[in-house]
């Protein structure tokens, strides 16, 4: 194994360059080395005025996604030797606006993602005194979608956000399905205005990328097709059944 | 955001059910009269035992169903092609009147095609 590795950045400095630029190091290439700590020799050790985020280390946090080879990846997770002999190129994420060298601007995420109402939504006040059980069956519908970092991979693989910036995206639709399948919410109704909408599920034409570049498994294709086909029943209901009997 | 409602169930359940009636069909329908048939792998039927099957009020049922599905299943992806791979989503009133306008006209046709086998 050779015993560096040139890693090729994507740097963009507002106040210095109008222009992005990339930046090459060499840094030592470890078995046990990840992109970020690439990253992180970089500004430790050759240049302190790289920007980027990061937190865990574990793919946990959701905050250290890149654009790696071309790829949506966590760079925590994303190992050097995969990549070697080299040079491996770290872009920001696609698909958002870029403040500083590899961070980018999530804004658009964080306005979408209350309309979702990610949160269980209850009919009548809560009592406090109440368990409210659920069976391991139960929590089976939902998990999945449950397992959401919010590290926005999906956003940055996906080809119809890039190309309609107003559609709801991946894992707001996700994490929406999370509340609706869990037997303790009754807010699908209130999410449906939202979800059902040109800019909900029907943007999504099923490219399927954000199922592939996401980390957690948590499949937003799948639970994409799937909220299709329960807005889609309920379409045809509202046309077909008078008001009382939906 | 706009949560305005969107006719697109509609469209999506023709498109969804098209894709999977076509993928259980045709690939059938192909494998028999396009290689088995000709080929001489499965004895063939003889034309008046096809006609008399064809001529069939449930056949041409499932026959015409097929045909409706697959085209408006191709109406809908061939939409999408031309919105997102061709970059032509400005056109969309043209693009959906020629893709959903030439499902109709298929479905006619296949209609008159089907009624001059009975
Ligand atoms: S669905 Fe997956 S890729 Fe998308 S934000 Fe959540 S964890 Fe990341
Ligand atoms: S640093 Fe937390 S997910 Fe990578």
């Amino acid at each position: 194994m050779p015993e560096t590795i040139t890693m090729e950045v994507w740097r963009y400095r507002p106040e210095h360059e109008s222009e992005p630029t990339w930046d090459a190091y060499d840094v030592p290439l470890r078995k046990e080395w990840a992109v970020l700590d690439g990253l992180n020799h970089i500004k430790d050790q050759l240049d302190g005025t790289l920007s980027y985020r990061w937190s865990c280390r574990m793919g946990i946090c959701g905050s250290c996604g890149m654009t790696v080879n071309g790829e949506p990846k966590l760079s925590c997770s994303t190992f050097l030797t995969d990549y070697a002999p080299g040079p491996v190129r770290v872009e920001p994420m696609r698909n958002f606006p870029v403040i500083r060298d590899l961070v980018v601007e999530m804004g658009d995420f964080m306005a979408k993602l209350p309309a979702v109402k990610p949160w269980l939504v209850s009919d009548d006040e809560p009592d406090e005194d109440t368990e409210y059980l659920q069976t391991p069956v139960e929590m089976d519908d939902y998990k999945r979608y449950s397992m959401c970092i919010n590290c926005m991979l999906c956003y940055s693989a996906c080809p119809v956000y890039a190309l309609d910036p107003d559609f709801i995206g991946p894992a707001a639709i996700a994490l929406a399905q999370r509340y609706n399948l869990d037997s303790r919410d009754a807010g699908a109704e209130d999410r449906r205005d939202v979800l059902a909408s040109a800019e909900g599920v029907w943007a999504c034409t099923f490219v399927g990328e954000c199922s592939v570049v996401c980390p957690k498994d948590v499949d937003p294709a799948g639970a994409i097709q799937r909220y299709k086909l329960t807005a889609a029943s309920k379409a045809v209901k509202d046309l077909l059944l008078p008001r009382g009997a939906r | 955001m706009t949560t305005k409602r969107s006719p697109e169930p509609f469209v999506w359940l023709l498109f969804s059910s098209g894709g999977m009636v076509t993928a259980l069909l045709v690939p059938v329908l192909l494998f028999l009269f396009g290689v088995a048939f000709p080929l001489g792998l499965l004895p063939a039927p003889d034309h008046a035992y096809l006609a008399s099957v064809v001529s069939h009020p449930i056949t041409l049922l499932v026959l015409f169903g097929l045909c409706v599905l697959a085209l408006f299943h191709w109406a809908h992806r061939f939409r999408y092609t031309l919105y997102d791979g061709l970059q032509l989503k400005k056109y969309s009133v043209p693009i959906t009147i020629f893709c959903y306008g030439g499902a109709v006209v298929g479905s006619i046709i296949a209609a008159i095609v089907l009624l001059r086998a009975l």
